[in-house]
């Protein structure tokens, strides 16, 4: 009963978001007001269905009723019942309905907090929202219904894939999600202006708020992801450019130029149809994401069941979308040149130069992620063209990309006086020179070209981020202070810098050695040994595994004792590594359980000595604070409605 | 021509490329362009003493199986079992390219996970593997006593795949 309750609340959704596209869209066509209205109503009921469908999906997994297909193959008895919830968006039909459900929750709060903004331009964005909703609750009806029945139903459950029982990963998906989603907003907004052909600076003000948020959940979304793959994988890596991680990562690639081009649009009215064009690529490239982890056209790690006809179906929607988009564009965007000139030495400039710089990388990444397909069109198999690739390419636009970040940020609006800019970079510039040589040198030992340039580039970024911050703490009485877009852009580039190092030390100084131990064995590894004290059976709720208890010792002294394991999950029967980490600020100790080798009691053992990799996600971690931070400016809590002029205050504020 | 159109020209040609890949029905139809052929001649140093090389015609003579690996391969890790316990059974000679990787880890990666390879040849620029249409790790060919490159196999090999397109491929060129 429960599920076909969940059933006819996904259709009555659908109906409802019939009713949410044609209605504001056509009232604002014909400015009849009461049509429009009903677009917030129908997005409400929209919401408040979708939340039903899923809250049935969640109870059918929390009660075993594997007479639904969905819950008999990714659930089990013996499943504990965080991952109960978590298996929900664990496989493709519920991760669809939790897009849906997150899409809905966009467009209430879309409904709730644009009293400010034109009646025609809110009833058109919410409009270009239901559109959305329309294609993914098809999507849903027509290809992945969630509620399908087993007859009979099964005694037990097929029980979630080993790799997602893992708490990172059962709150990795919303995140992602809530990132993916949300670019939707900026996309309808960008519609919606295009349709209007009204689009003003106002356009980047009311967008720019909604593309931080989505912004900095994807960013969050994406290092629990790599964190994930880091400690539960088993490899030790951090990131694998894998098609599905490529997925997020390029929509975020594009995310970020769009939040930079954003604020050229909103300060000086520039840029303008570049921004629109990547509004629609960033929510473009999240469909596309959708479709590489769903149709199944390219394997990967954590690709989706496959099927050929939700595919077909995703590339249809997609190519709907993204079509008409750019028909769109290539119909209002030639209006939207403005004359509007900068100096050679200015903000814009710098921004141009960011813009272009993520757009190369981002185009990289999709080289690389579609490279695999056109070489299995030509010849067969299924292969990854593998990290070497992407570790040299993307160098290219990243690093004069982290160079110009630092320059970008002390340079005004309009034009820069020279000798002032200078005067500015000099002592950050010889920080970055020396410590970008004695970092290496003097704490690990050991320099190259390379790791000259990764070091010096972060401290460039974390001197020039604190600039304006500490500037602002020390500044005289009464003065303006920086305001919370200037601290929020300082705050998120410096996150940046810190990831910067993070990626520089680890890859430069990281130690990975696979050996082989016997208990009662020492070994060392990069200074430290490693001691197998025992190997024991353990048991787990569902599953059984073969624990190593091993003590580290530096210089006699004892560091650590972990506990990695192997497991092997009792209903699927794969083995799973259950690495153990001793995580610090300065490095990971990482060890992880191989294979057993021969009869003798030896196990290869991997063991990884990773100096600053926890910089890697406390730098994203701390660029989605500069976006939180960003967010709570004042001006975006002020009524919008009045137009948004350029004024003098607004040379010191974001980039 | 107005500019504004090109990102729709792009997507255009990326949506027909991506329907394109939907249609490609079955992935291992398609015969590599060297298959029939006889295997692109090489002489490369060895993996363990780059001193000593090795090349085609160590191959000649018998049936073997040319393995394309590299440490940082995922799949390379899945199917390196399989070749320990092919190479156990002394059905075929088992040749390595070491493709695009570092030489202190690809011998550390073989004393620690077992050798199936009567030799690696060391490949670290990747232009063997050009004349040899690699595409990515792992690869494995199937070459003949004559020379002549069989069969090509993408991704990890395992008991089945070696089986079915292997030793049926080996018999069938074995009866002459």
């Amino acid at each position: 009963m429960i599920p076909e309750i969940g059933q006819f609340a996904l259709i009555l959704a659908l109906s409802l978001a019939i009713f949410q596209t044609v209605f504001p869209l056509v009232g604002a066509h014909r400015n009849n007001a009461a049509m429009m209205d009903v677009g917030r109503t129908a997005a409400t009921g929209q919401f408040v269905f979708v939340a039903i469908a899923f809250v049935c999906l969640t109870y059918a997994f929390l009660t075993d009723d594997f007479s639904v297909l969905y819950v008999a193959n990714h659930s089990q008895l013996a499943l504990p019942t965080l991952y109960k919830v978590s298996a929900v968006w664990g496989a493709h039909e519920g991760s669809l309905l939790l897009w849906i459900f997150l899409l809905a929750a966009w467009t209430l709060a879309v409904a709730r907090f644009s009293s400010g903004l034109p009646e025609a331009f809110a009833a058109r964005v919410i409009g270009v929202l239901g559109f959305l909703s329309i294609g993914f609750l098809l999507f849903a009806l027509l290809t992945s219904n969630p509620f399908a029945r087993l007859v009979p139903a099964a005694v037990d459950g097929g029980d979630l894939n080993p790799l997602l029982q893992d708490p990172g990963l059962a709150i990795h998906p919303p995140l992602l999600y809530v990132g993916y989603v949300g670019f939707s907003v900026a996309f309808a907004f960008a519609i919606a202006a295009m349709i209007s052909g009204d689009l003003d600076q106002r356009w980047a003000k009311w967008t720019r708020p909604w593309t931080t948020v989505a912004w900095l959940f994807l960013t969050l979304g994406i290092a629990l992801g790599s964190w994930w793959a880091y400690y539960e994988l088993g490899w030790g890596g951090w990131w694998f450019w894998d098609a599905v991680e490529n997925a997020s990562f390029m929509p975020w690639l594009i995310g970020t130029a769009l939040i930079h081009s954003l604020a050229v649009t909103e300060k000086r009215g520039l840029f303008k149809s570049w921004t629109l064009l990547l509004a629609i690529t960033a929510f473009s490239l999240s469909l596309l994401g959708t479709f590489l982890v769903r149709s199944g056209i390219i394997v990967s790690v954590h690709a989706f069941a496959t099927d050929p006809t939700r595919g077909f179906f995703i590339l249809t929607f997609l190519a709907v979308v993204v079509v008409g988009a750019l028909v769109l564009y290539a119909w209002r965007a030639p209006s939207l040149d403005s004359d509007a000139g900068f100096g050679l030495l200015s903000r814009e400039t710098f921004l141009l130069l960011n813009n272009v710089l993520l757009v190369v990388a981002t185009a990289l990444v999709l080289i690389g992620t579609l490279a695999p397909l056109v070489i299995e069109m030509a010849s067969g198999g299924k292969i990854s063209i593998g990290p070497p690739w992407f570790n040299i390419a993307f160098l290219v636009p990243t690093i004069p990309l982290v160079v110009l970040l630092g320059l970008g940020m002390h340079t005004a609006w309009r034009s820069q006086d020279k000798s002032a800019w200078l005067r500015t970079i000099r002592l950050p510039a010889i920080t970055a020179l020396v410590l970008g040589v004695v970092i290496p040198l003097l704490i690990y030992g050991r320099i190259s070209i390379l790791l000259f340039v990764g070091c010096a580039a972060a401290v460039w970024i974390v001197v020039l981020a604190l600039i304006l911050p500490i500037r602002s703490l020390f500044r005289e009485k009464g003065t303006a202070g920086i305001t919370r877009s200037a601290l929020g852009m300082s705050v998120a580039h410096l996150g940046m810098g810190l990831f910067v190092i993070g990626v520089t030390v680890v890859s430069a100084f990281g130690v990975e050695s696979d050996r082989a131990l016997r208990p009662g064995e020492t070994i060392e590894v990069a200074g430290y040994e490693f001691e197998m004290r025992e190997l024991r059976n353990v048991q787990g709720p569902n599953f059984s595994a073969i624990e190593a208890e091993i003590e580290i010792r530096r210089d006699g002294d004892f560091v650590a004792t972990l506990r990695p394991q192997k497991r092997q999950y009792l209903v699927q029967k794969n083995w799973m590594t259950e690495a153990s980490i001793r995580a610090g600020l300065d490095k990971d100790l990482f060890v992880a359980l191989g294979d057993q080798l021969g009869s003798n009691g030896g196990w290869s053992v991997r063991i990884q000595y990773k100096p600053l990799i926890r910089f890697i996600w406390l730098g994203a971690l701390v660029m989605a604070l500069g976006g939180l931070i960003a967010i709570t400016d004042r001006r975006y809590r002020s009524k919008v409605r009045k137009t948004a002029a350029v004024d003098g205050a607004a040379a010191e504020a974001t980039a | 021509m107005n500019r504004y159109l090109w990102p729709l020209i792009a997507v255009v040609a990326l949506l027909v490329f991506l329907v394109m890949g939907l249609r490609h029905g079955d992935p291992r139809a398609l015969p590599s362009p060297f298959i029939g052929k006889p295997a692109p001649q090489f002489e490369l140093p060895t993996l363990k003493n780059p001193d000593v090389t090795i090349g085609t015609q160590h191959m000649a003579g018998n049936y073997a199986i040319v393995n394309v690996w590299a440490t940082w391969c995922v799949m390379c890790r899945q199917e390196h079992g399989f070749l320990l316990d092919l190479a156990a059974s002394g059905a075929i000679p088992i040749y390595g390219i070491n493709w695009r990787d570092s030489r202190p880890e690809a011998i550390r990666w073989l004393q620690e996970l077992g050798d199936p390879y009567l030799a690696s040849a060391y490949d670290a620029d990747g232009r063997v593997g050009i004349d040899w249409g690699v595409y990515g790790a792992p690869e494995t060919f199937l070459v003949d006593p004559d020379g002549t490159v069989v069969y090509k196999h993408l991704g990890p090999l395992d008991p089945v795949i070696w089986q079915r397109e292997f030793v049926s491929r080996m018999n069938t060129g074995g009866a002459d």
